[in-house]
């Protein structure tokens, strides 16, 4: 019986970008397999709100393990609206780790924000759906859904909000968040060019009492330069980012949907 | 005489000892601590799942072997199942959890049938699309994986969407989906998809394909496999879904082989030079 | 004095055949105010005239919208209404999550016949004591059906329940050839016109009281109210009188 069961699909993971699960085939005993309900399928998010909009924006590629398994996957979704094209929409919800996961986690935020219009016939703010959606990932955390989420809108004032979490619920509202395979190269690049981390006063004299620079809200253009940077230069150093940029802008009219193509290598 | 009643008709104890009921299922009289036991890993399976979208409609084939691990053990096992006239199922993986959603499928099937009584056949509006049985099936085993309890398969799904245009997109025993103008399942996707990806790279490539060069290339790639494949054969099912409906033909087999190639292979075991 | 034994509950029958509390329940829908449905080959309209309790108080709504592609009209107790409509939006929502398709309008409407007709054969239970009009649009095209209490469901072609609807029915009855090739501005003027007709003498329509629910091919299910249904209104009636009064002309001379 060993011999069969060591049949297994063809989908070895790369050892170097996360965990492997652990498949016993070592050491001579009797391989037993188990079933293991997760997977990671690559990609990488970010999220940049402004004092009128916000901007999500995440690769198209999905992978498993070295095999592209798709070049268009989006993992940008819009959230309410009237019917399958969320006509009207204005908060959008990127999510990165496990794609079936993600998947139905859009679904449940999309069907609670659906409820609530038809039950208060007006729609829900962003405020309102980041709280469900943290409750949401929480009432899961025994088997958690295996994704960090980004969700974007303009709140009440008008203000471009943007809400980061952990796969378990616990979310904050922040300036801009990057996740997925390549938040550990985009995050330090953002805290640098959006929240001005490490810049200085130029002309300032040396020293421990050098102040910093103070982050300023960014205009949409510098914004989408900023995230167009930030991918082109991921998909350089990371194998699981590439083929395709969406990009997702929330204005108080609506969302205005960008695609532009990244290397395929 | 025994007055139990319970007792009647059975084999008695004093005869033939107690009864061991250590198999049953615990409202049988089984132990107590027999717990629910679910798939841990496939046992009798099948292996590459291909397709590829053309300008108006799909091509999708598999071979017809069901390996029991390295044995080949069925030869004739089919492993395309149309679904109505606009789509058809590929199944990779256990062979068992195939045909049980295989039944499930054709419940499926009366119960549009009924519910819909589609009563013009040339209608094919309101027939469900391959689009919608991708949604249903991926609902399936996403549910089923998540009660830890998963359907051990790789799906392709493939035939026409609610606007006649092509569909192709994959379910998977982890409830992962996508879609793509090629798809490969199991060791087609290190080997076939590469082939498939040259002859259509994208979705535009994919539109200006015509049915010929697309069976064309499926069938290349089903040779591909079976020189490369240990577990595959030359006998292979190929189905073409288009407006027209579903052909499928189950008994293809492998042409114009060459196996030149292989004395050329070096590196593997204990030939070293 | 009469007593009639045979209504206390919806389980039992009389001896002439009949279940009095259904009857009753569809005696309720004949309290709530008109509601009118058409269909053509490519729209489906719903025409409904609102009441207010009091001068003071808001309209009763009597257009639902559903999903995009259909929506109700409906007729008798408000409270029922929301009940099944709350019921159909799950189905709805459902039909999209599994299978990514809009419910079919024959479908939605024998589940909540299904539902309707347990009430009228379990101990306990009352009927709903509401009539809807569903209309809309599906993979199949435009369609009108009707429920009533008794968990009888019907497609229509035009229908009209409510109070004093009869009126209403025997206006679309005389018009019933027209509205198959009717244009969608056509359709709705029909479904006023029917909606008028039944109206007291001491009444009309206004932005205040009509709602309109219009559906159609590659067209979403919207709801029109106030303002927005100012200009029908306006045009409805000049064009169509006329024809109307010509048409019982020739009646008369024949």
């Amino acid at each position: 019986m060993a011999a069969l069961s060591s049949y297994s699909m063809p989908t070895e993971q790369p050892a170097f970008s996360f965990q492997n699960q652990p498949q016993s085939h070592a050491s001579g005993g009797p391989t037993q397999h188990s079933f293991y309900p997760y997977t990671d399928n690559g990609g990488s998010t970010l999220g940049i709100s402004g004092s009128s909009f916000t901007i999500i924006a995440g690769d198209t590629r999905m992978t498993s393990g070295y095999n592209i398994l798709t070049r268009y996957a989006p993992k940008l979704f819009r959230i309410g609206g009237e019917g399958p094209e969320h006509a009207g929409a204005k908060i959008v919800l990127s999510v990165v780790g496990f794609a079936a996961d993600g998947q139905a986690l859009q679904e449940r935020l999309d069907m609670v924000v659906k409820m609530y219009r038809y039950q208060h016939g007006k729609d829900m703010s962003v405020h309102a759906c980041a709280q469900r959606l943290s409750h949401i990932l929480y009432n899961k955390r025994f088997f958690p859904y295996y994704v960090q989420a980004i969700l974007g809108g303009i709140d009440e004032e008008g203000v471009g909000a943007l809400y980061s979490y952990d796969p378990v619920g616990s979310y904050e509202r922040e300036q801009c968040r990057a996740a997925g395979a390549a938040a550990s190269l985009i995050m330090p690049f953002l805290d640098n060019q959006v929240n001005l981390k490490n810049q200085y006063e130029p002309d300032a004299p040396q020293g421990l009492e050098k102040p910093q620079l103070q982050p300023q809200p960014l205009d949409r253009q510098t914004v989408e330069e900023l995230v167009r940077d930030a991918f082109t230069s991921a998909v350089e150093r990371h194998i699981e980012v590439g083929d395709g940029l969406q990009m997702m802008v929330i204005t108080k009219d609506g969302i205005e949907e960008l695609y532009s193509p990244l290397k395929q290598d | 005489m025994n007055h139990n009643p319970q007792a009647w008709g059975r084999p008695r104890d004093d005869v033939y000892g107690a009864y061991n009921s250590q198999y049953l299922p615990q409202h049988h009289g089984g132990p107590s601590a027999h717990p629910t036991t679910h798939t841990q890993s496939p046992i009798v399976t099948g292996t590459s799942v291909i397709a590829i979208k053309y300008s108006t409609g799909v091509v999708i084939a598999a071979d017809n072997l069901a390996s029991y691990g390295s044995l080949a053990r069925f030869t004739d096992v089919k492993r395309l199942k149309p679904f109505n006239r606009k789509a058809v199922v590929g199944f990779g993986g256990d062979v068992s959890d195939m045909q049980y959603l295989d039944r499930l499928l054709s419940s499926l099937d009366v119960q549009e049938n009924y519910s819909h009584n589609n009563d013009d056949p040339e209608d094919t509006k309101a027939l469900m699309s391959a689009k919608n049985l991708h949604t249903y099936l991926a609902k399936v085993m996403y549910k089923r994986r998540s009660d830890f309890n998963p359907l051990w398969n790789s799906l392709l799904i493939c035939g026409l969407d609610e606007k006649n245009k092509p569909f192709l997109a994959t379910a998977d025993l982890l409830g992962t989906t996508y879609s793509a103008p090629t798809l490969a399942t199991g060791f087609g996707a290190h080997l076939a998809q590469p082939l498939l990806r040259k002859a259509v790279p994208d979705e535009e490539a994919s539109q200006k394909l015509d049915k010929e060069t697309a069976v064309e290339v499926v069938r290349e790639c089903m040779k591909v496999l079976f020189y490369r494949d240990a577990r595959s054969m030359n006998e292979y099912s190929i189905a073409v879904v288009d407006e027209k409906g579903v052909e499928l033909k189950e008994k293809e087999k492998l042409e114009n082989q060459s196996w030149a190639f292989a004395d050329q292979i070096r590196g593997y075991g204990t030939q070293t030079v | 004095m009469f007593r009639n034994n045979y209504d206390n509950d919806s389980v039992t029958f009389s001896p002439q055949g009949r279940i009095f509390q259904v009857e009753y329940a569809q005696e309720a829908v004949k309290q709530g105010s008109v509601v009118v449905g058409i269909v053509s080959k490519t729209h489906a309209v719903l025409a409904a005239l609102k009441r207010n309790a009091e001068e003071l108080s808001s309209y009763q709504k009597k257009i639902i919208p559903i999903d995009t592609h259909f929506g109700i009209a409906l007729a008798g107790l408000a409270s029922d209404a929301r009940v099944l409509s709350n019921f159909m939006k799950q189905q709805s929502l459902a039909s999209r999550l599994t299978y990514d398709r809009p419910i079919f309008l024959s479908e939605i409407t024998s589940r909540i016949g299904d539902r309707a007709q347990t009430n009228t054969q379990q101990y306990g239970k009352r009927p709903y004591g509401v009539g809807l009009l569903i209309a809309g649009v599906d993979a199949k095209g435009p369609h009108l059906f009707e429920f009533q209490p008794s968990g009888v469901t019907q497609e229509m072609i035009a229908c009209g329940i409510g109070a004093r609807s009869q009126m209403a029915r025997t206006y679309l009855e005389r018009n019933l050839d027209e509205f198959e090739g009717s244009s969608r501005e056509e359709l709705i003027k029909h479904a006023l016109c029917a909606l008028k007709d039944s109206l007291s003498q001491d009444k009309e329509l206004t932005i205040d009281n009509t709602s309109l629910g219009v559906g159609g091919i590659d067209e979403n299910f919207k709801m029109y109210e106030g303002q927005d249904i100012a200009g029908w209104l306006e045009t409805a009636f000049e064009s169509k009188a006329e024809g109307e009064e010509g048409g019982e002309g020739m009646e008369v001379d024949s």
